[in-house]
C-alpha cells in the first residue's frame, strides 16, 4: 500500500477520533478530496521540476503517532534558544508536551490548536482564519484533510509581545518512520508585534517526514517576525508551506536558513491584500553530502504602493542540490509596487547541483521590479589577500561564506539567534571562530 | 507646442494597422487539404527527393502522430486544426528565370511595397537573395559569386538533389526529426528553405539573405534552413519576414538548424513581421519556430532577433556549446501591441569546457499583449570554467500588458559563474521631462528612449538588416521610435 492509499484510507478513522465542529469538518472532507484527486506532487509539475519526492515516499511511515513519548529538557536543551526567556510551544511526536511548553493566556493566546479547533471561545476566529490563506495545492490540503494539532497563537489589538514564542517539533524516532503533519496558526490583530521561531528536530536517525502548515495574518499595521531554524538530521525531511496574508501597512518578514535535513521544501507565500504593505523574504543556505534544499517563493502584489524584498543566499558542497524558485506577481492594479529579489549561490563542490528559476509576472506598468541571480565562485584575490596575512585557507574560506551570507543575518532582530546562526555556520564549515570579529 | 503623451502614443498604437497587409494575386498550386501519410509522400515526390528523404519524412510523421501539442507555454490561443491546413503550395510561374525580368512583375511590386525589390538588394547591398515565396526559391542571385568560393547557397530542395550527401550528414543531427511536437511536423511536412554551406577556412564575402512569406490562402508555411560553416570559415546569415494582413491564422513552423564545425562563426539573425493580427486581436500568424545552433571547438553561434509581429511567438533560438571555447550569443527585441503573444528567449546549454555565452534580451509590451521572456542556461559537470551573463529588460506601455519572465538556471559545475539579471519598467515621466527640459518634444523623448533601449541589440544586427529593424520597429510602435 502506497502512502497516498494508506493516507486516503486513513482519514476516515482519523475523522472518528477527533471532536468534529462542523466548520473545520466540512474543510477537511473538501480537502481529503482534493489530495485523493491531485495526490503527491511529481516531477511533471512545473513548481515540483527539481525536486522528486519519490525517495522519501517510499518509507513505510506510520501517519498517527501512538503513544506520549517523554524526553528530558536537558537532553534536547540545545534545540531552544534557551538564553532569553520565551514562550514555548512543544510538541513530541506531533503531541504536545506540556512540561515542556510554556503557554499563556494572559492577554494574548498562545496554546494548541487541538483546543482552538474544538473550544467555542474560539470558534470566530477558526472559522474567519482557518484555511484562509492556505493554497489548495495537494500537499497543503493533505495537511488540511489531517490537521488536528499544531500552535495556535493570537494576539489581540495594540499589543507588543515581549517574549519571542519558540514552536519547536521532536520526533523520538520511537517507530521506524514516523509522518507528521503540524498545523499552525498565526493572527496578529491590528498595531500588535510578535516574534517567532520554529523548529522542527528529529533526535534519532529514523526517517521522518513531516508536511507542516503555517497560516499567518497580519492585520493593519501589526508587524510579524518569524525565523526557522532547519538544522535537522539527515534522515529528515521537511516540506513546510507557509502562507501570509498581510492587510494594509502591516509588516512580515521571514527568515529561513536551512542547514540540514535530507530534504526540505519551503513553499513560502506572501499575499498582499491592502496598500503601503512590506514584505521580507531572506534566506541562507547551507548544506553538503547529498542533502536538497527547494526554496520555492512567491509575493503576490495585488494592491498598489507594496514592497517586496527577497534575498536567498545558498552555498552547496559535496552532492547537495539547491533549488530556488522565486514568484513574483504584480496585479494590475498594483501600481507603484516596488519588488526585488536577488539569489546569490556559490558552488564549492564538484558534484553540487545548482537550479534556479527567479520568476517575474507583471501586468502594471508603474512598477519597479528587479530581480538578479548570480551563481560564483569565492574570489580568489580575497583569499589571496587573508593567505597572504597567514590566515589558514579553511578559515578563510569560511570568513567568505560568512560575509557572503552576512547581508541576510544582518537583519535578523534577535541578538541570540544571529548568534545561534552563527555557531552552527561554523560548525557547518568545520571551524572554530565565532566571527564576531 | 502641441503636446504628445504617452497616453496619444497608446491611442495611436490601437488605432495603427498593419501597413504590409496586402495580397499578391499569384497562381498557386495547391495540395488538397489535410495531413497523411499519402501528402507527406507527395510532397516528398513532387520535390524529387531521394527515397531515404521520404522515410525519413515519414518517420517523423509517424512520431509526430502520436506527439500530443504542448501547452506550458505562457500564451493562448486556438489551436489550429492541422486536418484543415494545406501543406503545400508552390508559385505556378515556373520554370526559374535567370534574370529578374523573367520573374512575375506583380511578384516584383509585392516586394517592391516591402521596400526590399531584389533590384535595390542587388544593386545598393551585394546580398545574395534566395526569394521565397510560399516555400518555394524562385530566384537565386549572386549564386556565381558564391560558387566562385565554393560556397553552396541554395534552397533545401536544390540541395537534395545536387548535394543529397551533405544533407544527409547533418540534417536532423541538431534538431533531430522527434524534438518536439512542431519540429516533427515540420521535418514531415517542410516544402522548402535554404541550404547553406561554407567550405573550410572561406570567410563568406557577403551577408546571406531569405525573405519568407506565407502568401497563398490557408497555407501554412514550413520551412527548413541548414547552415553549415566548415572549420574555420564565417557567414552571417539574414532572415527576414513579411506576411500579407489576412483573417484566418496561419501557421508558421520553421526548424532552423546551424552547425558551426571548429573555428567556425555564424551570425544569424532574424527580423520577423508577420501580420499580427487586426486591433481586436483577430487574425494573425502563429510563429512556433525551433532554432538550434550547434558549436564546436572554438566556434561562434550569434543569434540576433527584432520580432515585431505575429499574433502568438513561440520560438527559441538554442545553442548547444559542444565543443570547448565555444561562444554562444542571443540578442533579441520582442515588440507585442495590442492583442499580440511572444512568448520567446534561449537555450544555452554548456557541454565543453571555458565556454561562453551572453544573453540580451529586451521585451516592449503595448496595448493589451503579453510578453514573456523564457530561457535556459544548463551547466553541465563537464563544462569546467563556463561563463554566462544574462539580462533581460521589460518595458511596458499601458495598464493592460504584461511582461513576465521565466529563466531556468542550472548549473552543475562548480567553476561556473552565471549572472542573471531582470528588470522591468515603464518610461519614467522623468526621463521625459528630462528631455522636455532640453527641448526634445514628448515624441521625439519616446522615440530616443525605446531606441536607446533596444540600442544594445539593433546595434548587433548587420547593416543592411538595421535599417529594415528600424522601420519594422516604427511600425509596431510607431511614435516612439524617431
Amino acid at each position: 500500500m502506497d502512502l497516498k492509499e494508506k493516507l486516503t484510507a486513513s482519514f476516515l478513522a482519523f475523522e472518528n477520533q477527533v471532536d468534529t465542529d462542523t466548520y473545520v469538518h466540512d474543510v477537511r472532507n473538501e480537502a481529503i478530496k482534493i489530495f485523493e484527486e491531485k495526490g503527491f506532487p511529481t516531477k511533471k509539475e512545473e513548481a515540483w521540476k527539481y525536486t522528486s519526492l519519490n525517495s522519501v515516499l517510499k518509507e513505510d511511515y506510520s501517519v498517527f503517532p501512538k503513544k506520549e513519548n517523554a524526553i528530558e529538557y536537558n537532553d534536547v536543551k540545545k534545540y531552544f534558544i534557551h538564553d532569553i526567556d520565551t514562550f514555548n510551544v512543544v510538541f513530541i511526536d506531533g503531541k504536545y508536551s506540556s512540561h515542556l511548553s510554556q503557554t499563556t493566556h494572559d492577554g494574548l493566546d498562545v496554546c494548541l490548536m487541538s483546543s482552538a479547533l474544538t473550544k467555542p471561545k474560539y470558534r470566530l476566529i477558526i472559522e474567519n482564519y482557518f484555511n484562509k490563506a492556505a493554497t489548495k495545492d495537494s500537499l497543503p490540503s493533505l495537511n488540511t484533510a489531517f490537521s488536528s494539532e499544531g500552535a495556535y497563537i493570537h494576539i489581540p489589538k495594540n499589543k507588543l509581545v515581549q517574549k519571542p514564542i519558540q514552536i519547536i517539533y521532536f520526533s523520538t524516532g520511537n517507530e521506524a518512520a514516523t509522518m507528521l503533519q503540524p498545523r499552525n496558526l498565526i493572527v496578529v490583530d491590528e498595531n500588535s508585534h510578535v516574534q517567532i521561531i520554529e523548529r522542527h528536530q528529529s533526535l534519532t536517525d529514523n526517517p521522518v517526514l513531516t508536511n507542516s502548515v503555517t497560516e499567518i495574518f497580519t492585520n493593519k499595521r501589526a508587524i510579524v517576525d518569524y525565523y526557522k531554524i532547519q538544522n535537522d538530521n539527515q534522515s529528515a525531511t521537511l516540506i513546510d508551506n507557509t502562507f501570509i496574508k498581510q492587510k494594509q501597512e502591516s509588516v512580515a518578514s521571514v527568515h529561513t536558513f536551512a542547514f540540514g535535513g535530507k530534504l526540505v521544501r519551503n513553499n513560502l507565500n506572501f499575499y498582499q491584500t491592502g496598500e503601503r504593505i512590506e514584505s521580507t523574504l531572506k534566506g541562507v543556505t547551507i548544506i553538503g553530502d547529498k542533502q536538497h534544499v527547494d526554496h520555492n517563493t512567491l509575493v503576490h502584489h495585488i494592491e498598489p504602493n507594496c514592497e517586496s524584498h527577497q534575498d536567498y543566499k545558498g552555498i552547496f558542497g559535496e552532492n547537495s542540490t539547491g533549488v530556488f524558485n522565486g514568484k513574483i506577481i504584480v496585479e494590475k492594479e498594483a501600481q507603484k509596487t516596488n519588488a526585488f529579489q536577488a539569489n546569490n549561490n556559490i558552488l564549492i563542490s564538484d558534484k553540487a547541483t545548482i537550479n534556479t528559476k527567479p520568476q517575474l509576472e507583471i501586468f502594471a506598468d508603474d512598477v519597479k521590479c528587479s530581480h538578479g541571480c548570480t551563481i560564483g565562485q569565492l574570489d580568489e584575490s580575497a583569499m589571496f589577500y587573508m593567505r597572504s596575512r597567514g590566515i589558514p585557507e579553511k578559515e578563510a574560506k569560511a570568513l567568505l561564506m560568512y560575509a557572503f551570507s552576512n547581508n541576510v543575518l544582518s537583519s535578523v532582530k534577535i541578538p541570540e539567534i544571529k548568534q545561534r546562526i552563527t555557531k552552527i555556520i561554523a560548525n557547518k564549515l568545520g571551524v572554530n571562530i565565532g566571527f564576531d570579529l | 507646442m502641441n503636446k504628445y503623451t504617452e497616453d496619444d502614443l497608446r491611442e495611436e498604437l490601437k488605432t495603427k494597422e498593419y501597413e504590409y497587409g496586402f495580397y499578391t494575386d499569384i497562381e498557386s498550386d495547391t495540395f488538397p487539404v489535410g495531413l497523411n501519410e499519402d501528402i507527406v509522400r507527395a510532397i516528398s515526390h513532387r520535390k524529387e527527393e531521394p527515397e531515404w528523404m521520404t522515410e525519413w519524412r515519414l518517420e517523423a510523421f509517424r512520431a509526430w502522430e502520436k506527439m500530443i501539442e504542448p501547452e506550458w507555454a505562457n500564451v493562448h490561443y486556438t489551436k489550429p486544426d492541422f486536418q484543415a491546413i494545406s501543406y503545400y503550395s508552390a508559385p505556378n510561374s515556373k520554370p526559374k528565370y535567370n534574370s529578374l525580368d523573367e520573374v512575375d512583375p506583380e511578384l516584383l511590386a509585392t516586394f517592391a511595397k516591402l521596400g526590399i525589390s531584389l533590384d535595390e538588394q542587388k544593386k545598393l547591398s551585394g546580398v545574395a537573395m534566395d526569394v521565397v515565396v510560399d516555400s518555394v526559391s524562385v530566384a537565386t542571385t549572386f549564386k556565381k559569386t558564391l560558387g566562385e568560393k565554393g560556397i553552396i547557397f541554395c534552397s533545401i530542395s536544390e540541395a537534395l538533389r545536387e548535394h543529397p550527401d551533405l544533407v544527409k550528414k547533418y540534417i536532423g543531427t541538431v534538431v533531430p526529426q522527434k524534438d518536439n511536437f512542431y519540429a516533427a511536423l515540420n521535418s514531415a511536412v517542410f516544402s522548402d528553405g535554404s541550404f547553406c554551406y561554407i567550405p573550410k577556412g572561406v570567410k563568406c564575402p557577403m551577408e546571406l539573405s531569405t525573405y519568407f512569406r506565407i502568401n497563398q490562402a490557408g497555407t501554412g508555411q514550413f520551412e527548413r534552413t541548414l547552415v553549415i560553416a566548415d572549420e574555420g570559415s564565417y557567414v552571417s546569415y539574414l532572415e527576414g519576414c513579411t506576411a500579407p494582413s489576412r483573417d484566418e491564422n496561419q501557421l508558421h513552423a520553421a526548424v532552423v538548424e546551424l552547425i558551426a564545425l571548429d573555428d567556425a562563426e555564424i551570425k544569424y539573425s532574424t527580423v520577423q513581421n508577420w501580420y499580427p493580427g487586426n486591433a481586436e486581436g483577430k487574425g494573425g500568424v502563429f510563429n512556433f519556430v525551433t532554432k538550434r545552433g550547434l558549436c564546436e571547438k572554438n566556434a561562434k553561434i550569434s543569434w540576433t532577433q527584432v520580432e515585431t509581429g505575429s499574433a502568438v511567438t513561440w520560438k527559441y533560438p538554442s545553442c548547444v556549446l559542444k565543443g570547448d571555447n565555444s561562444v554562444g550569443e542571443f540578442y533579441s527585441i520582442a515588440v507585442t501591441n495590442n492583442y499580440q503573444q511572444a512568448d520567446t528567449g534561449t537555450k544555452m546549454i554548456h557541454l565543453g569546457k571555458n565556454t561562453k555565452s551572453t544573453i540580451i534580451s529586451k521585451g516592449i509590451s503595448a496595448g493589451k499583449s503579453q510578453n514573456s521572456y523564457r530561457g535556459l542556461v544548463k551547466i553541465s559537470p563537464n563544462a569546467d570554467n563556463a561563463r554566462n551573463f544574462s539580462q533581460c529588460d521589460s518595458l511596458l506601455m499601458g495598464n493592460e500588458c504584461g511582461a513576465h519572465t521565466f529563466p531556468y538556471i542550472e548549473a552543475k559545475n562548480k567553476s561556473a559563474k552565471i549572472e542573471h539579471e531582470a528588470t522591468t519598467s515603464k518610461i519614467g515621466e522623468d526621463q521625459i521631462f528630462y528631455c522636455n527640459q532640453r527641448g526634445i518634444d514628448t515624441e521625439k523623448a519616446i522615440a530616443l528612449i525605446v531606441n536607446g533601449f533596444s540600442k544594445e541589440v539593433l546595434n548587433k544586427l548587420p547593416m543592411e538588416f538595421a535599417v529594415e529593424a528600424q522601420k519594422l520597429l516604427e511600425i509596431s510602435l510607431e511614435g516612439s521610435v524617431g
